[in-house]
């Protein structure tokens, strides 16, 4: 994925709309943060989640962080690699490591979302 | 808000590029390259700690070992040469005020206490010293604290110090030499694993970290060593253990010493051993890989029965595990009960302590 097209969520989840699909995953930033990590829970295809709605947790040995999704919809599809292989998420998160996709809720649209430099802005504010 | 403050070897946390937290008031490393190849370097081969964060206390005069009788649970009067012991610090009414380490010298003794309650327990010693002849003085700041810990902390240790530190026996330490300075090596640690702490003038502390890092030492943070010492069930203070909790209860009934003579808790330790029901520490291995985490509530049939007081995915073991407190009826290893993960119930069995433990 091409981070200067994502919308970012100041919790740290990326989305990437294509028609209405939106793909989501967790920054590079998060996924370092996070350190190793060990643990992800997906949801269930078909549930559908509101803008900022907890859609599921990430574990690493030291935290558990509950992810939020950034925009309504639907779950039309989540990455089980991403969850199979929890240890490898830091490698590519803004690619080969998307967590879900979801079906963008009628009339739902990401405009409420960071842009690239709103989100590395908000980084360097909390001082990363 | 008081000033963080730094150990000596700050700087090189900041060179090695750790992620830095404030703990116990200290700016200190949470991991260097990862939690878990941390951890496997102590398991395997020789990991590095900056624990200069610690209290290093030090007694002198003829009323020290009065002093320690009086305010550690385990004995002291016993204590050889060169001995380390574990112990508690209890209020009066049994709760922990702290759990620590006893160094008995041939000129006097030490202890080393958490960070975290270094001026609690201070205050505490000030408290109970009147009327004897014993003086604590407070090195923390003046001197650094590093862990050598791993199968290969012998090696790594060799030929660094005057005293040959491969032949301290466990739970023993030696007054010494580092590069003509004075030093202590102990062999003791809080990881599960063979291995040395050392306490150096804070001048010494940059040359020997950079001597242990050149004969292969990993350095390791505060995250691996909180995942080690739960694999190895080693109570941490905060967490385990606290003022509302006892020795018994936390299952350190072996560094309580009711039979010493009187020491402040001790009345009230006899009488909370007859009383039923007391919630007391267990180990859990959950089902999954999904970890439990502090302050948890732990379910058993018919409603809760305990609360997590820590728990983590480990490294080594690749399990998820944690430690909690539980009622007595629910205690026994192989009880199945569960760990509500904010509102997932996650199956667990209880196991018998500690879930990790080095082969001889």
């Amino acid at each position: 994925m091409d981070q200067s097209s994502l919308r970012y969520a100041p919790t740290h989840e990326w989305a990437h709309l294509d028609g209405d699909t939106v793909t989501v995953g967790i920054t590079l930033f998060a996924a370092e943060q996070l350190g190793d990590i060990t643990y992800l829970e997906l949801p269930k295809l078909g549930k559908a989640f509101k803008a900022g709605e907890e859609f599921g947790v990430v574990e690493s040995v030291k935290s558990t962080s509950p992810l939020y999704a950034p925009v309504a919809g639907e779950i039309i599809e989540v990455n089980k690699a991403a969850a199979d292989s929890t240890d490898l998420i830091k490698d590519d998160p803004f690619g080969k490591f998307w967590f879900l996709k979801l079906k963008l809720a009628p009339g739902a649209t990401l405009d409420h979302l960071l842009n690239k430099t709103q989100y590395d802005m908000q980084l360097a504010s909390e001082g990363h | 808000m008081a000033e963080t403050l730094r150990t000596p070897l700050y700087a090189r946390h900041l060179a090695l590029k750790a992620r830095m937290v404030p703990f116990a008031g200290w700016d200190m490393p949470v991991q260097y390259a990862g939690v878990i190849a941390e951890h496997a370097a102590v398991r395997s081969g020789v990991g590095l700690f900056d624990v200069s964060h610690m209290a290093r206390l030090n007694f002198s005069g003829p009323g020290a070992l009065e002093l320690l009788e009086k305010v550690f649970t385990n004995s002291v009067a016993t204590m050889k040469d060169g001995q380390v012991r574990y112990g508690l610090v209890c209020n009066e009414a049994g709760g922990i005020l702290d759990d620590v380490l006893v160094y008995k010298w041939a000129y006097g003794y030490a202890m080393i206490a958490n960070a975290s309650n270094r001026e609690k327990i201070v205050g505490w010693l000030n408290q109970h010293k009147t009327g004897l002849d014993v003086e604590v003085q407070d090195a923390t700041m003046t001197t650094a604290l590093i862990a050598v810990q791993g199968p290969k902390s012998v090696a790594a240790m060799a030929g660094l110090f005057d005293a040959d530190a491969s032949a301290l026996k466990y739970y023993f330490a030696t007054p010494t030499r580092y590069r003509d300075t004075a030093c202590i090596v102990s062999r003791t640690g809080y990881t599960g694993e063979d291995g040395f702490e050392v306490a150096v003038d804070a001048a010494q502390a940059e040359p020997l970290w950079d001597d242990l890092i050149a004969r292969g030492a990993v350095p390791c943070g505060l995250g691996a060593r909180d995942t080690l010492r739960l694999e190895a069930a080693m109570p941490l203070y905060g967490h385990e253990l606290n003022e509302a909790t006892d020795p018994l209860q936390a299952g350190l009934g072996w560094a309580v010493k009711l039979d010493k003579g009187p020491f402040l808790g001790r009345d009230a330790l006899v009488a909370a051993k007859e009383l039923p029901n007391r919630p007391v520490r267990v180990g859990l291995e959950l089902e999954g890989k999904r970890a439990a985490r502090e302050g948890s509530p732990i379910v058993g049939r018919t409603g809760p029965v305990g609360t997590v007081t820590s728990g983590s995915y480990v490294p080594f073991l690749q399990k998820s595990i944690a430690m909690g407190y539980v009622d007595p009826a629910v205690a026994s290893p192989g009880t199945t009960l569960s760990v509500d993960a904010r509102g997932t119930a996650i199956p667990a069995t209880v196991v018998p302590l500690p879930f990790y433990k080095r082969a001889k």
